[in-house]
């Protein structure tokens, strides 16, 4: 990490720190890149420990060839599990388009295995335990696979720091990072992290012939009750097919007090 | 139901809709639903004397969905009207209130008291534990649409699973194309005067309870439903006038289902069963089957679901309404593009062991822009001159193709 020394005085403080616990806790030269890399993991998650659940808006951004675009409008909810052998519990419902107005997506997290998911269609109001175990199709028509908008645990992957550069006017950790989970649609993702905060900035997607498949960029990031960092624009480009997806995310809830009862699939027949 | 006992439940539902008014600026209002324009072409010219012969039967639908919502979406008001309006059968024209009811959203707890719309079970291609509402039988025959059912619904959330209590007033009766139609019977069915069990009639109150947990893998319901059939029995009746009429007959009945769908991987395992007392010695029927989804395609993004189904009816021929599912294998394919037009089609075929007639059956829907959507849907008989019921509608095959405006 001395190589990144100076950085920029605004982010002096926090990089010091960083620093200083990353020397105490381990001996510099002790590490090798797969334990760097796992490191880095567990302090990102470290840091995203007990913002317990939150609430957001998201407008999804489909561009077509003829520079026309769908729009897609759903609602997060979503449930800390803090037992890191789970992953936690998010419950989505669609606004628009308004033929699929209604329609709400429950999925529990699991680490390796496949996730527990339920579907509710409103025209029929019957709610439908879905298969899982492909972790990597689209997410609604867009560029975004189900396993790149679930929640990230560490115990799903095993990783590599590579090094460290600059993204934009951070300095970034590059580590690699290989799905541990069988069904993945991934060999493996390359991931930008930013020394500060620990925030995403960059991943590079590869398919299964281990080639260069998607990017996301995560930007426009916003601080919740003092501590969380949450990106409020993803941008993900498919560069084997020129599509894209642009998410955008506003309206930011945390701690509402909902519980395991509020994410089951017999209250998504409640959901709305 | 007669209209006044209908208004005193609407009243009851809406009366907390007075109290939300004087906090509207908490509360939150929501409108949406459909309109859609659709026709149907039926190649063949019709079986019986009297009925239309159109080959394209036109029709107007509307179900919009008012929404209100207060006290943090503790509380909710749903109404959701429905009219359809038929260039050829004046009993397909018809409206109904599909829902009409408020909710709250308690501590481990929920209630419904209105108009609902209720679904139970897991199979694709018969729902057989599925008892709480009426089905609409002019709007398809598919038994997917239902009327709205008059409730009180209390919902328990615990760890040993979800406990739903239903106390039902005011009886549905099914709704039955008209004589001049396509798709019935060589006899006219008379649903003017039906007959019941019960004293009672239609006013009889109707209970249910069901539990259902998911424990894993495994998702769980186990339920019972004592009251008036939502199954009729159609009696041959001889008018004064020398006509022979069906009137329809609703028993009473006990009935007590299980659904239990595995989740494993790409399989889905699914079974509902049902024992029912009431029509005649009480017997089983079941319906069991498999959905195995093919993901990503030949490295598309492509997925291909495969079903199949076995129904097994073990009713009382002589004294249970007549089912056309007792022994039937289904098998049926679905495919999903994954597309941003949400591109899916659905396709199966019903085999009767015993008739050996085949119907066959497509669903194919497209997004065509963010508000509008196409769908085209078919059913097809062959080999049905055996069969009790195909044989009536063989040559009813019929397209039907929907263009709907979603706001």
């Amino acid at each position: 990490m001395l190589w990144t020394w100076p950085p920029t005085p605004r982010n002096s403080l926090p990089c010091l720190l960083v620093l200083l616990i990353g020397l105490w806790a381990v001996p510099a030269g002790a590490e090798s890149p797969e334990e760097k890399g796992l490191a880095i993991a567990k302090e990102a998650d470290r840091r995203d420990l007990g913002w317990q659940d939150s609430e957001v808006d998201l407008d999804m951004t489909l561009p077509n060839r003829n520079g026309e675009s769908s729009t897609r409008s759903l609602r997060i909810q979503s449930l800390e599990v803090p037992d890191p052998n789970f992953g936690d519990k998010s419950l989505t419902v669609f606004d628009e388009p308004r033929d699929i107005e209604g329609t709400a997506f429950l999925s529990h997290t699991k680490i390796l295995e496949p996730d527990d998911q339920w579907l509710y269609l409103p025209a029929v109001k019957r709610v439908k335990r879905i298969s899982s175990v492909n972790k990597s199709g689209p997410f609604v028509g867009s560029e975004f696979a189900y396993e790149d908008i679930a929640s990230q645990e560490v115990g799903k992957y095993t990783y590599k720091w590579l090094r460290d550069e600059p993204c934009g006017k951070l300095q970034c950790f590059v580590v690699e990072q290989y799905p541990r989970y069988e069904y993945s649609g991934y060999t493996k993702q390359i991931v930008w992290i930013d020394q500060g905060e620990y925030r995403v900035m960059k991943v590079e997607f590869y398919d299964r012939k281990d080639e260069l498949l998607k990017v996301l960029v995560q930007s426009e990031y916003q601080r919740y009750l003092d501590q969380y960092w949450r990106p409020h624009r993803m941008h993900m480009d498919n560069v084997q097919t020129g599509k894209s997806t642009t998410l955008q995310f506003k309206n930011y809830n945390f701690r509402l007090g909902v519980d395991e009862d509020d994410f089951t699939s017999s209250r998504l027949k409640r959901a709305r | 139901m007669t209209n006044a006992r209908a208004f005193l439940l609407l009243v009851l539902v809406f009366a907390p809709f007075s109290l939300a008014a004087r906090d509207a600026a908490a509360g939150e209002f929501d409108l949406s639903g459909f309109v859609a324009f659709e026709t149907r072409y039926f190649p063949n010219a019709p079986l019986f004397a009297g009925q239309g012969s159109a080959e394209l039967s036109p029709s107007v639908v509307a179900e919009p969905e008012f929404v209100y919502e207060w006290n943090r979406r503790k509380d909710r008001l749903t109404f959701v009207p429905f009219a359809r309006f038929d260039a050829d059968d004046d009993r397909r024209t018809h409206a109904d209130i599909r829902e009409a009811n408020w909710l709250h959203i308690g501590d481990g707890w929920d209630l419904v008291v209105g108009f609902e719309r209720i679904f139970w079970g897991v199979t694709e291609s018969r729902h057989l534990v599925d008892i709480i509402n009426q089905f609409d039988g002019v709007e398809d025959v598919d038994d997917e649409d239902k009327l709205g059912q008059p409730m009180v619904n209390f919902r328990l959330q615990e760890d040993w699973g979800t406990l739903s209590a239903f106390v039902l007033p005011g009886f549905r009766e099914r709704t039955f194309v008209d004589d001049d139609a396509r798709l019935r019977g060589p006899l006219p069915i008379d649903d003017d005067d039906p007959t019941y069990d019960s004293a009672a009639g239609e006013a009889h109150v109707d209970v249910a309870l069901r539990w259902s947990r998911t424990i894993g893998d495994w998702d769980i319901g186990l339920s019972h439903f004592h009251g008036t059939s939502r199954e009729p029995r159609l009696i041959p009746t001889l008018r004064p006038t020398g006509e022979v009429v069906l009137v329809p007959h609703y028993d009473q009945i006990d009935q007590s289902g299980l659904d239990l769908q595995w989740t494993m991987e790409a399989w889905l395992w699914k079974l509902e069963t049902m024992t029912r007392s009431g029509h005649g010695k009480r017997f089983v029927a079941s319906v069991a089957g498999v959905e195995y989804t093919l993901y990503q395609l030949f490295e598309t993004v492509y997925d291909l679901g495969l079903l199949a189904e076995y129904q097994y009816d073990g009713r009382d021929k002589a004294n249970a309404p007549f089912t056309p599912a007792d022994g039937d294998l289904f098998l049926g394919m679905r495919l999903a593009l994954n597309d941003v037009q949400s591109t899916e089609a659905l396709a199966g075929a019903s085999f009767d062991r015993t008739s050996e007639a085949v119907l066959f059956f497509v669903e194919a829907e497209r997004r065509i822009s963010d508000h509008y959507k196409v769908e085209l849907e078919g059913r097809f008989n062959f080999n049905a001159k055996n069969d009790v019921l195909l044989s009536n509608i063989r040559e009813d095959d019929f397209l039907t193709l929907r263009l709907s405006r979603y706001f």
